[in-house]
C-alpha cells in the first residue's frame, strides 16, 4: 500500500483547523492552569513564572468594539542565564490582526515588544520553522488559526524537549545531527541505463508520497514520548519516516545498509506506536504508517 | 599533601570544559595564545557569581561553552579578542 495519507489534506468537508487541533492533544490541560509540563521539562529544575506575576503588556491603543485576546508566551532569556523562564502575557485586537498565530506573533514583536523572539520564514507551512507548541499542540504556528474565542487565552510554549536557544527558538542540533546519520541523500554503485537519468516507473513513485512532503519541522519528534526518553538514541518519527522514503526509493540500491543501519534496539524499535506524531503533523502526513512499514520490511526480510 | 576537595559531577564538568579550553588554546599559534587563554578565563569569570544549587543555569552555561570551544577550536581560528 502507498502512503497517500498526504492527501488527507484534501479531505471533504475542509474541517477547520480548530476542530482539527482538539483531536491533536499531546497534553491534557484545564482551563486557567498553566500547562507548563511541556516547556518545563526542558528545564527541569527551573519551572517558569507563571503569568499571573508576570507583567501583562497591551495593545497601544484600544477600540470600543474591539476583539480582544491574550496570548501567554514563553520567554526566557540566555543572556541572564540565572532567571528563570516566565510566561509573558500579550493583549491583542484580532480585528486589527491576521487570522493565523504566526501573524499575532509577529504584531506583537513589530509593535508591543521587539524582545520577543521566534522563528519564522515562509508564512505558508513550507519551511518549517515556526514549529511551536501552541495550546498543548506543536504545529507550526503559520498554519495554527487563531480561535476567535476571547475567553480562551493563547498559551505559547517552545517545541517540547527541546533545549531552548531563546523565547520561543528550539535547539535543533540533535535532530539535524540524526537527520545526517541516515544519509538522506541517492546512493548508487551503478551508473543510470541509458547514461543520463536514474528512472522510476509511476507506481515506483507513487511509494514516495506522503513521505517527500515532509519539512522536518520537529512538531512529530518533539510529540513523541519515546523521543522524549530516548532522544540521544532513538531517531524519532520525523527521521525514521525520511529513512523509509530512501528505503523505498527504487533507485537507491544501499536499501540493505540501511535497514542494517536500523536493525538495533535503540534506533527504531523504541516506537511502541504511541501516533502522537500522526496526530500531531501539521501537514497531515503519517510517520507512524512509514516506521509500521519499515517493521515490516526487517520482520519479513 | 592536602587532600584534593570532593567534587560534585557538575563541578567536575566544568574543570573540564577549563581543561580542554586550555588544551584548545595550546593548538594556537604562540603569538595568539595569550589572547585564547584571556578569553577562556573571562568567560569563566563572567559566570563565576552563579548560584552553585542553579543546576539549570550551569548546565545551560556548559553546553553553550562546549559550543563555543567547538567554534573556536577549528584550525582556521587563529586569533581571538584578547
Amino acid at each position: 500500500m502507498a502512503l497517500r495519507l498526504a492527501s488527507r489534506r484534501f479531505a471533504p468537508g475542509f474541517a477547520p483547523q480548530v476542530f482539527r487541533r482538539s483531536m491533536a492533544t499531546t497534553i491534557e490541560h484545564t482551563k486557567g492552569e498553566p500547562i507548563s509540563t511541556a516547556a518545563e521539562a526542558a528545564t527541569a529544575s527551573r519551572p517558569p513564572i507563571p503569568a499571573s506575576k508576570t507583567t501583562n503588556v497591551k495593545e497601544p491603543s484600544m477600540d470600543k468594539e474591539a476583539l480582544t485576546k491574550t496570548f501567554h508566551i514563553y520567554r526566557w532569556n540566555p543572556d541572564e542565564p540565572t532567571s528563570k523562564p516566565k510566561m509573558q502575557s500579550y493583549t491583542l485586537d484580532l480585528n486589527k490582526t491576521g487570522p493565523m498565530m504566526l501573524d499575532a506573533l509577529i504584531r506583537i514583536k513589530n509593535e508591543i515588544d521587539p524582545t520577543l523572539t521566534f522563528r519564522r520564514s515562509c508564512r505558508e507551512g513550507i519551511c518549517g520553522s515556526c514549529a511551536m507548541n501552541i495550546d498543548g499542540v506543536n504545529t507550526l504556528a503559520c498554519l495554527c488559526r487563531i480561535p476567535r474565542d476571547e475567553k480562551q487565552e493563547a498559551r505559547i510554549y517552545p517545541l517540547p524537549h527541546t533545549y531552548v536557544v531563546k523565547d520561543l527558538v528550539p535547539d535543533l542540533t540533535q535532530f539535524y545531527k540524526q537527520y545526517k546519520s541516515i544519509q538522506p541523500y541517492l546512493q548508487r554503485d551503478s551508473p543510470p541505463e541509458d547514461g543520463r537519468e536514474n528512472r522510476q516507473s509511476k507506481a515506483e513513485r507513487r511509494k514516495l508520497d506522503g513521505l517527500y512532503e515532509c519539512i522536518l519541522c520537529a512538531c512529530c519528534s518533539t510529540s513523541c514520548p519515546s523521543y522524549w526518553w530516548n532522544s540521544e538514541e532513538y531517531l524519532g518519527p520525523a527521521v525514521l519516516m525520511q529513512s523509509y522514503r530512501w528505503i523505498a526509493d527504487s533507485r537507491d540500491e544501499k536499501t540493505a545498509q540501511r535497514m542494517d543501519g536500523l536493525n538495533n534496539s535503540m534506533s527504531l524499535y523504541r516506537c511502541h506506536t504511541i501516533l502522537n506524531c500522526s496526530r500531531t503533523c501539521p501537514k497531515g502526513l503519517n510517520p507512524a504508517l512509514a516506521i509500521a512499514e519499515i517493521k515490516k520490511s526487517m520482520a519479513f526480510t | 599533601m592536602a587532600r584534593a576537595p570532593r567534587l560534585s559531577g557538575l563541578q567536575r564538568d566544568v574543570l573540564s570544559l577549563y581543561r580542554r579550553c586550555l588544551r584548545a588554546a595550546r593548538t594556537k599559534p604562540a603569538s595568539t595564545r595569550p589572547n585564547f587563554e584571556a578569553f577562556a578565563r573571562r568567560e569563566f569569570g563572567r559566570n563565576v557569581g552563579v548560584d552553585k544549587k542553579d543546576f539549570g543555569a550551569i548546565e545551560f552555561l556548559l553546553r553553550k561553552g562546549q559550543k563555543q570551544l567547538e567554534v573556536y577550536e577549528a584550525p582556521g581560528i587563529t586569533n581571538i579578542a584578547g
